[in-house]
């Protein structure tokens, strides 16, 4: 598995969008910290950046990459080699380009402006996104006959966890107002992985005051060392969920 | 050494292949012909285990493979259209087959042939994203044969080479053919076929229509030429539907 993933890799890394993903990583997270006085506000515009911009490459980066291979994942199940093995360095090389992209990009430069702890927890999360939405696309890629439409399911899944689940959540919370909402907010927002990494840096910036109660709920939660805890597993659960059920499809998957 | 057992696969309501069985020996070498879309790559497919039968088994060496690989170390593929990493090099490509058969089977002897009838040394350091279609061609016959197996697939081996590349190719089957091998075509060129096979499979439709070999065919149609003989079944066939 080792050795196919390293050219798997090898191949990612050569391309002319990885690279230029990169640097245009790397110009945004050294331009906010550069621009902003106070690297609070760097980070917290670099986090609105990192939740529009990581899902959406990655995810279409990654729908695209699997249909591209797809005549070399064929090569490949014609070796003596299990769909498992397949799969999973596939996927593997993926991620790993990727994060590295990422943690070149904006990993390098927060580590460097901001080595705090509200920083690490940036990177992780921001990693951690990354790694889910790649999951995603493969999920995607594995229940499409065709590469149009895993690319409308990829993006329909982006959609719908970055736009439309805060939409629809607002709208109960409005609906919903005269109720205590304060759990079930907190509820919400462990179902969608990028409210998760959201709300998870923001509880390190100090900003929860701007929150109201359900704020202080938050604060009571995601500041304890075991309401991090829990986040990080549930957004591991958001990569290791939709990679477990690809490749479940893909091993019984007609090439 | 490989025997299909009623294989049945459909791809929602088209059933593309229909109760096959076959069984084919080493030494064989097997034509696999039929129109377009009439399963000929689905069967090679299933064998190869990228297509899984809805039932119905085939054997390897008399070992069931579904849910198997290691068998594989003893097969040789050439696809129809081979599409490889754009970015890496020739010379990776080969490297990383070597690397992943390594190991897997006792005593593996790399047979470099095809790789210097090709020339392909001399274009090692190109990127594969740049190559022609022949040129890659060319670059999965030499991975086909690079491991001396036992068992030679070849899906259209000869479309889309030049003259002299395909006759290079043609003979390399041959010789492989000498040495006992197992190989199964497919192609749409009957004179390549002719040359190259002892057996005749002809599909339509999903169902295997003919198994015999070439030279019982020739006697049984009075042919000499194997696109006659098809030609004078396929009417045959028809007139009996009609009838």
């Amino acid at each position: 598995m080792k050795k196919t993933i390293k050219y798997v890799v090898y191949d990612i890394i050569r391309n002319r969008f990885v690279i230029g993903y990169t640097i245009l990583l790397l110009l945004l997270s050294i331009s906010f910290f550069w621009f902003e006085s106070d690297p609070n506000k760097g980070l917290l515009s670099l986090l609105n950046i990192i939740l529009m911009v990581i899902p959406l490459v990655s995810v279409i980066f990654s729908t695209i990459h699997f249909y591209n291979s797809y005549e070399f994942i064929e090569l490949l199940s014609a070796q003596p080699m299990s769909r498992r093995t397949i799969y999973f360095s596939q996927f593997l090389g993926l991620c790993f380009s990727l994060g590295m992209a990422f943690l070149i990009g904006v990993g390098l430069p927060t580590l460097i402006f901001d080595g705090s702890m509200r920083g690490l927890t940036l990177v992780s999360g921001g990693l951690l996104i990354t790694l889910t939405f790649v999951a995603i696309a493969f999920l995607a890629s594995v229940i499409t006959k065709d590469k149009a439409k895993a690319i409308g399911v990829a993006l329909a899944v982006w959609f719908y966890l970055c736009i439309l689940y805060d939409g629809m959540v607002l709208m109960v919370l409005v609906n919903m107002a005269d109720y205590p909402m304060e759990k079930a907010s907190l509820l919400f927002s462990a179902l969608n992985p990028m409210d998760l990494a959201r709300i998870l840096v923001l509880m390190q910036l100090d900003v929860s005051a701007l929150m109201g109660i359900t704020g202080a709920v938050f604060q009571n939660f995601f500041s304890s060392t075991w309401g991090v805890f829990i986040s990080f597993v549930l957004l591991l659960l958001w990569v290791l969920t939709p990679v477990f059920f690809g490749y479940r499809i893909f091993s019984k998957k007609d090439l | 050494m490989i025997k299909f057992e009623n294989i049945n696969k459909s791809f929602g309501k088209l059933e593309v292949l229909q109760n096959i069985s076959l069984n084919l020996e080493m030494g064989h070498s097997v034509a696999i012909l039929g129109p377009n879309g009439s399963g000929k790559t689905t069967l090679i497919k299933s064998l190869l285990g990228m297509v899984i039968p809805d039932s119905g088994q085939i054997l390897f060496d008399g070992k069931n493979i579904k849910n198997e690989f290691a068998y594989r170390s003893e097969i040789g593929y050439m696809p129809q259209i081979g599409n490889y990493p754009p970015n890496l090099k020739i010379a990776q490509l080969i490297d990383m087959m070597k690397d992943i058969r390594k190991g897997k089977k006792e005593g593996i002897i790399i047979d470099e042939e095809i790789i210097e009838l090709f020339k392909l040394k001399e274009m090692y350091q190109k990127p594969l994203g740049t190559l022609s279609g022949g040129t890659k061609q060319k670059v999965s016959a030499a991975l086909a044969f690079l491991f001396d197996p036992k068992v030679l697939i070849l899906d259209e081996p000869t479309a889309g080479l030049d003259p002299l590349a395909s006759e290079l190719l043609k003979g390399k089957i041959l010789e492989e053919k000498r040495k006992g091998k197992l190989i199964i075509i497919t192609s749409h060129i009957m004179a390549d076929l002719e040359e190259l096979s002892t057996h005749v499979v002809y599909m339509q439709e999903g169902k295997l229509k003919i198994f015999k070999e070439l030279e019982d065919l020739r006697i049984e149609y009075g042919e000499e030429r194997l696109g006659k003989i098809i030609a004078i079944f396929m009417k045959n066939n028809f007139e009996k539907t009609i009838a």
